[in-house]
């Protein structure tokens, strides 16, 4: 997925001060609520709570690649999923889509993502895979690098299909990044001699832990990296038995 | 929908053994990947766990333990693990680690399995034990190399004419003549097989021209009067090129082959010419001609050269080995005779020894000259020590002129200790095999890879059957032998561009000789002379060793696969050295091996080591037969 690894804490509303919802609540009420019959199966497949250990926790790395970077007016090209846990990235299980945007391919996406029209024009729309999309995350928490970005798209590609949005939670293996190299503001001295900031993409960040360096943009490796950068954080820096609360949001 | 993750597909497709599989199931196999990212310094595997998957590195590095902790290699990208345990039992059986920050492709067990028994040559490469994968190495170089290494029943085309000993020589003419043959076995008696008949000499086409038609006999003389009596045989399974140094030393063109005692044939020198690089043959001609030590020296560069001709055609180590101890003894013999046109003929007979490599017929461009002298009994230091201490200076001071550097050790004819009587060298023998001490046996381990050069050359084969009787079934002698021979020891591997030690630790640079062949030919010493082998050279008394039984089965084949490989790889870095220039040495880098070169001799080293550890246990002190 293309996105500004510069992106701002507060554009992402995820900053400490906002409360992370007591997730197996949440989808409680949610599986009354929502219409959609895919979107209530999803839902009533009910969430870990809070406490539950890493080593315990159903994950599932996620990414898209999108015709643009607006999630109203642009659509989703192709998802890539790879299940997880953390002891071991399913990538034998990945799955992955192409599907048909309602907007037309802008010719700086394709040479991005590779997706070209002949591919998308025999592809599904997502309303057509929707019911198996949602079944294959149903129970999982999701795994994405830069979590504001998935969440608009999906959103914005759900509103105008199903006139619904969805929620879940999400580990943001770019916020984990932010909170170790961008926790405070840069010191004096660093903004003096005008420092950069290390970056927190998704290949940057990769690095560090030195994990391969990957051809970016194919859903399916995106999420797979994310996936690799996940495992590389929690070894580095959490334990299998950190309860989720710590990660996600 | 396409659900392939292509970092994985196109990282396998770069490394073997993927590189062996089919597109169709690589494409299988990539599906079927799993990731896991392990810390520096975390436990991937336990011993006795369950096997569960395969390990590929993806990146990073990997230390993999033997059960006792200690290190057994250790792997960087594209390096596998894991496959011992799938194989044995499904328990992991060699523990591993991450020693950098490593992502790890884990394949699961049903898919290896399934890759393993489907593939044969996926299965050699990861093979179970190591030495396997060095036998298809060896083997598949020994098929490229079929001409060269061919051993002497391939050359005989038909069974061999012979007459019996009463016949005339106009009855042998007749006889060649129908038969288009140019030799006949003479023997005692025409036996019906299967009993074999007795040989007693040949006769050839040369004989009846210079022995009988140029001297004026008669045709009638019987064929025993004018044949060579004294046989040059050669065995079936020797190579062609032995064969062909056979009658380059002892002059004759002819040359029955036997197996099991039995004569299957003649070749003559025509069938093998062919076969021969011409020229070691032409270096050897050239040593006998030369007039002064001046020209012997200015021989170096032909020698060289042939060196290196026969590494570009391919020659096995043993071809290569016994051509340059073939060049190293007429360079002996040459300045042995020059040195008597000199001093004058010898007050008493002696003769001149090669020991070491020259005697084992392993020698290479980069040695020593280990040589000595054995004297007449009715040696008088007093009235005939000034005229051998001349010799053996002439001798060594000449050879180190033609490039066989001094022996550091002072293993030469010119200290005294190395000049002495008949006698005298059977109470050293000895003295060493039955009050062996592992301090005196370290010293004089190089004595027992001897060969007479030049002289009363008989004395020699007598002194090593005085050695194998000694020898044999002594164990407190060969515990002290066995002990000497694991004082130098292989390391374990390579790492990036470093070789790795047993114990972790790097190094630059490894010295093959010191490190590799001649810990192994130390070892197949041992083993030879327990078993009473009067062979020298370390292939050949391996074949004896292998006869015996004393080895654990296959064994014997992969210290030959070993013996072979590392022996290449050091010969084809001195021929790089040549070529580039600079000085040839044993001394080898890493960086300058192909990833192909460090599996194999890390295989090889594998294989020294166990061999070292099982000499140690089969030659422990106090253990009988």
């Amino acid at each position: 997925m293309l996105h500004l690894g510069t992106l701002q804490q507060g554009q992402n509303k995820s900053a400490a001060g906002i409360e992370t919802p007591d997730w197996p609540a949440r989808f409680r009420e949610l599986a009354a609520s929502a219409r959609d019959e895919r979107l209530k199966r999803f839902y009533a497949a009910g969430m870990v709570g809070a406490d539950t250990p890493l080593s315990e926790v159903p994950l599932m790395a996620l990414d898209f690649e999108t015709t643009g970077l607006d999630p109203v007016r642009d659509g989703i090209v192709s998802i890539g999923l790879v299940p997880m846990r953390l002891e071991r990235i399913l990538a034998s299980q990945s799955r992955h889509w192409i599907l048909k945007p309602r907007t037309a391919l802008a010719e700086e996406s394709v040479t991005i993502h590779g997706i070209t029209d002949s591919q998308v024009a025999s592809a599904p729309d997502l309303i057509e895979i929707l019911g198996e999309l949602l079944e294959a995350i149903a129970g999982h928490v999701m795994v994405v690098h830069c979590r504001a970005i998935e969440r608009q798209f999906l959103n914005g590609a759900l509103r105008p299909r199903i006139g619904e949005s969805i929620e879940f939670p999400v580990i943001d293996t770019m916020e984990l990044e932010a909170r170790l190299h961008r926790s405070k503001r840069p010191g004096l001295m660093a903004r003096l001699f005008g420092r950069q900031q290390l970056s927190i993409r998704l290949a940057a960040s990769r690095g560090r832990y030195g994990l391969p360096r990957y051809r970016p943009h194919h859903a399916l490796t995106d999420a797979l990296a994310s996936a690799e950068l996940l495992q590389a954080q929690v070894g580095h820096r959490f334990a299998p038995d950190t309860p989720i609360r710590e990660l996600w949001k | 929908m396409q659900d392939e993750q292509l970092e994985i597909l196109d990282f396998l497709r770069r490394y073997s053994p993927f590189t062996e599989l089919p597109e169709e199931t690589l494409h299988r196999v990539a599906t079927a990947v799993d990731v896991r990212y392990f810390k520096a310094g975390s436990r991937i595997i336990e011993f006795g766990e369950e096997a569960l998957d395969w390990y590929v590195v993806r990146s990073g590095a990997v230390e993999i333990f033997r059960r006792n902790g200690t290190l057994y290699n250790r792997l960087t990208e594209g390096g596998h693990f894991g496959e011992f345990g799938l194989l044995n039992r499904k328990r992991v059986r060699f523990p591993a680690a991450a020693l950098e920050d490593s992502l790890l492709y884990l394949i699961p067990e049903a898919v290896f399995t399934e890759l393993f028994e489907n593939n044969e040559q996926f299965a050699d490469l990861v093979e179970v034990e190591d030495r396997t994968r060095l036998r298809q190495v060896v083997s598949r170089r020994e098929d490229a190399n079929q001409l060269m290494s061919a051993t002497v029943d391939t050359l005989v085309g038909r069974e061999p004419v012979m007459l019996g000993r009463e016949a005339t020589t106009g009855d042998a003419a007749r006889r060649m003549t129908e038969e288009a043959v140019s030799s006949l076995l003479i023997v005692d008696q025409l036996e019906a097989p299967p009993a074999a008949p007795r040989m007693a000499g040949i006769i050839t086409d040369r004989d009846i021209r210079i022995r009988l038609v140029s001297q004026g006999l008669d045709y009638d003389t019987p064929v025993a009067e004018i044949m060579s009596s004294s046989l040059v045989t050669v065995e079936h399974n020797q190579l062609v090129f032995e064969a062909m140094l056979q009658m380059l030393r002892n002059n004759v063109h002819h040359l029955p082959v036997l197996k099991n005692h039995r004569p299957i044939g003649v070749i003559a020198l025509s069938d093998i010419i062919q076969y021969e690089s011409r020229n070691s043959l032409f270096v050897v001609s050239s040593i006998f001609r030369q007039q002064s030590v001046d020209d012997l020296a200015a021989l170096t560069g032909d020698v060289h050269a042939c060196f290196s001709r026969m590494v570009t055609e391919d020659a096995s180590s043993r071809m290569i080995g016994s051509a340059m101890a073939v060049i190293g003894r007429s360079f002996k013999q040459r300045l042995l005779e020059l040195a008597e046109e000199t001093l004058g003929p010898p007050p008493v007979p002696y003769c001149f020894l090669a020991l070491g490599s020259m005697a084992r017929q392993e020698q290479l461009i980069v040695t020593d000259q280990d040589n000595a002298l054995v004297l007449d009994n009715s040696f008088d230091p007093a009235r005939h020590d000034d005229y051998f201490k001349a010799l053996a200076a002439f001798v060594s001071d000449g050879l180190a002129r033609c490039g066989y550097s001094y022996c550091t050790g002072g293993v030469m004819a010119t200290n005294a200790k190395w000049r002495q009587p008949l006698r005298q060298w059977e109470r050293y023998f000895s003295e060493w095999i039955e009050q062996p001490t592992p301090e005196s046996l370290l010293n004089s381990g190089i004595f027992f890879d001897i060969d007479g050069v030049w002289g009363e050359t008989e004395w020699i084969d007598g002194l090593r059957r005085l050695i194998s009787r000694k020898a044999k079934g002594n164990s407190r002698f060969l515990a002290c032998l066995a002990r000497n021979a694991l004082l130098r020891t292989p390391p374990l591997g390579f790492f990036k561009d470093f070789v790795v030690e047993s114990d972790g630790r790097h190094s630059r640079a490894i010295n093959l000789k010191r490190r590799g062949t001649a810990p192994l030919a130390d070892l197949v010493r041992v083993h030879a002379l327990a078993v009473g082998s009067l062979a020298r050279n370390s292939f050949e008394r391996l074949n004896d060793i292998i006869e015996a039984d004393v080895l654990p089965r296959g064994r014997g084949q992969d210290l030959l696969d070993a013996m072979e490989f590392v022996s290449m790889v050091r010969i084809r870095n001195q021929a790089n050295d040549l070529a580039a220039g600079i000085e040839p040495d044993n001394s080898i880098e890493p960086d300058s091996l192909s990833e192909f070169e460090r599996k194999s001799l890390r295989d090889a080293f594998l294989i020294l080591s166990n061999a070292q550890k099982y000499l140690k246990f089969r030659y422990q002190p106090g253990r009988s037969g």
